[in-house]
């Protein structure tokens, strides 16, 4: 019991030490400042561009890592993950080795293009995908293995193609698990400060995310720097409350309601199913 | 993002034998651990110092903890248990004597140069400050409010020239690691920086560049201040100047 209010505390106590210490009746005009707003834009565009970037590869790749049997797959799957604990400022190097205008990929596009990644808006949002992809692709892969594959044979034999069955009937019967995915990961590449500081540099207008705000103006304007702070608080209790019951049931009151419509759901595959092969 | 360092735990009975170290002027007997927090342009003068410190006094045991003047300042106000502090600028200094954190007043033990720092080959054929006004190159500084970034930008005001920076870094070491990387064309840092990144940047002198100068002092919230003089002593000592001076810097 004690040990469990500790716990509970290492959580709480930041949170009311910035309360108690912010500048609440600045908080408006603090964020009103240039350094803020234009944080906050980028934060946005390259906190939503990392999302669908991530869906639009990170779906894919959860169904190969589901349904398709190849050797080495523990090994692709443990590197997909391995951004989730890895520390990103690790994460910030690697790409910078790999992506910069010296690196294994970056070095030819460079030579070629005159194109690079590092200092610009785009090395922020592969930076961002970096880490917040893994986040998708474990969520959706988990709900992938979950669901009942027969549904998908069952469309399969009636004579759809594998992209149709994807659309009409595993699509619709992971949809909860993959809006959560998208918001988790978007919700880390909001916070991400590590690998986009080592990779892709701080520029305000250009680079510099509110994370990376915070940082820059803990040392020159505190008030800033908490006013941001509690601005990606709020942004992450807001997510947090909205999604929570889509990624753990919460008490008992919660338990029959994703059953009774796992239920539904799976009879609506079974209708899918047969309508696609129509 | 402060990383603390741990210089060499060799040491091996911590306790019993003290007073190995009674001559020389330092306090004999020195025992425990000394928190060294010191600015991140010198960082490799003060990894040697410290092993130079530990071999006098075989019972203490030197952390180092290494970043920007001004994210050091911000953790001494915070509370931060530091014994020794030398920052790279003398205004940090003093708002931290202000901040009422400092048990003596602080003393210049070195000073430094800036310097234009390029990757070992100069991709972007950089020749003298005024380069760093050209947008098609990638130029980094350290962000303003850090010593080698505020210094940075006096010599670019001085010489007239408006950077076209493309990121500004917290701390000179991650610039220079950036330079090192070659993914960045030009940097200002300290001719120190260049001495240590051992032949993959070249600097360029930087014509009548203001100069960096570094205080050191003992701080209130430490627990070691016998061990804390010791180690300023020891660092304004003939042998701790002779390190420094291997290193690039000036003396005072």
């Amino acid at each position: 019991m004690v040990l469990a209010v500790v716990g509970a505390a290492l959580f709480v106590l930041p949170l009311i030490g910035l309360a108690v210490r912010a500048p609440w009746s600045a908080l408006g005009e603090l964020l009103g400042e240039p350094i803020v707003t234009d944080a906050l834009r980028l934060s946005l565009l390259s906190s939503l561009a990392a999302a669908a970037i991530s869906t639009v590869l990170g779906v894919p790749l959860a169904w190969v890592l589901s349904r398709v049997e190849f050797p080495g797959r523990s090994l692709v799957r443990a590197l997909v993950t391995l951004p989730m604990v890895l520390p990103p400022v690790v994460g910030g190097a690697a790409l910078l080795f790999a992506l910069g205008r010296r690196g294994v990929v970056g070095g030819p596009i460079f030579d070629a293009t005159g194109f690079t990644l590092p200092f610009s808006f785009w090395g922020v949002v592969v930076a961002n995908t970096f880490v917040a992809m893994p986040f998708l692709v474990i969520t959706v892969e988990g709900a992938l293995r979950s669901i009942d594959q027969r549904y998908e044979q069952a469309a399969a034999s009636l004579g759809a193609n594998p992209l149709r069955v994807f659309r009409q009937v595993t699509l619709p019967m992971i949809r909860p698990s993959l809006q959560a995915g998208i918001v988790l990961a978007w919700a880390r590449a909001l916070g991400e400060f590590g690998a986009t500081v080592t990779f892709a540099g701080n520029l305000q207008g250009r680079t510099q995310t509110l994370p990376l705000a915070v940082f820059v103006a803990l040392e020159s304007d505190r008030d800033t720097a908490m006013a941001i702070s509690l601005l990606l608080i709020a942004v992450s209790l807001v997510v947090l409350v909205t999604f929570r019951a889509r990624w753990w049931n919460t008490g008992t009151g919660d338990t029959s309601s994703p059953t009774s419509s796992a239920r539904g759901a799976s009879a609506g595959a079974a209708e899918r199913a047969a309508g696609a092969a129509r | 993002m402060a990383v603390v360092w741990l210089i060499s735990a060799c040491g091996g009975g911590a306790s019993g034998e003290d007073g190995a170290s009674g001559e020389d002027g330092g306090a004999p007997g020195l025992t425990g651990t000394l928190e060294v927090f010191a600015a991140a342009s010198l960082t490799d003068a003060f990894e040697t110092l410290g092993i130079d410190f530990e071999a006098k006094h075989p019972d203490v045991e030197v952390r180092l903890n290494l970043a920007g003047s001004s994210a050091l300042r911000e953790q001494l106000r915070e509370g931060a248990p530091a014994d020794v502090f030398a920052s790279a600028s003398p205004e940090v200094m003093d708002q931290v004597e202000e901040l009422g954190l400092l048990r003596s007043p602080a003393q210049v033990f070195a000073r430094n140069q800036l310097q234009i720092a390029v990757p070992a080959d100069n991709p972007g054929r950089v020749e003298g400050i005024g380069d760093l006004a050209r947008s098609e190159l990638a130029i980094g500084l350290c962000q303003a409010g850090v010593p080698c970034g505020d210094l940075a930008r006096e010599a670019l005001a001085d010489a007239g020239v408006t950077p076209s920076i493309d990121t500004n870094e917290p701390d000179v070491r991650a610039l220079l690691t950036k330079l090192a990387a070659n993914e960045l064309d030009a940097g200002i840092v300290y001719v120190t920086d260049i001495e240590a990144a051992a032949g993959a940047v070249v600097g360029l002198p930087v014509v009548g560049s203001p100069e960096a100068t570094y205080p050191i002092g003992t701080v209130v919230e430490g627990s070691n201040p016998e061990a804390a003089n010791a180690f300023v002593e020891f660092v304004l000592s003939r042998q701790g100047q002779n390190r420094l001076t291997e290193a690039g810097f000036v003396a005072p």
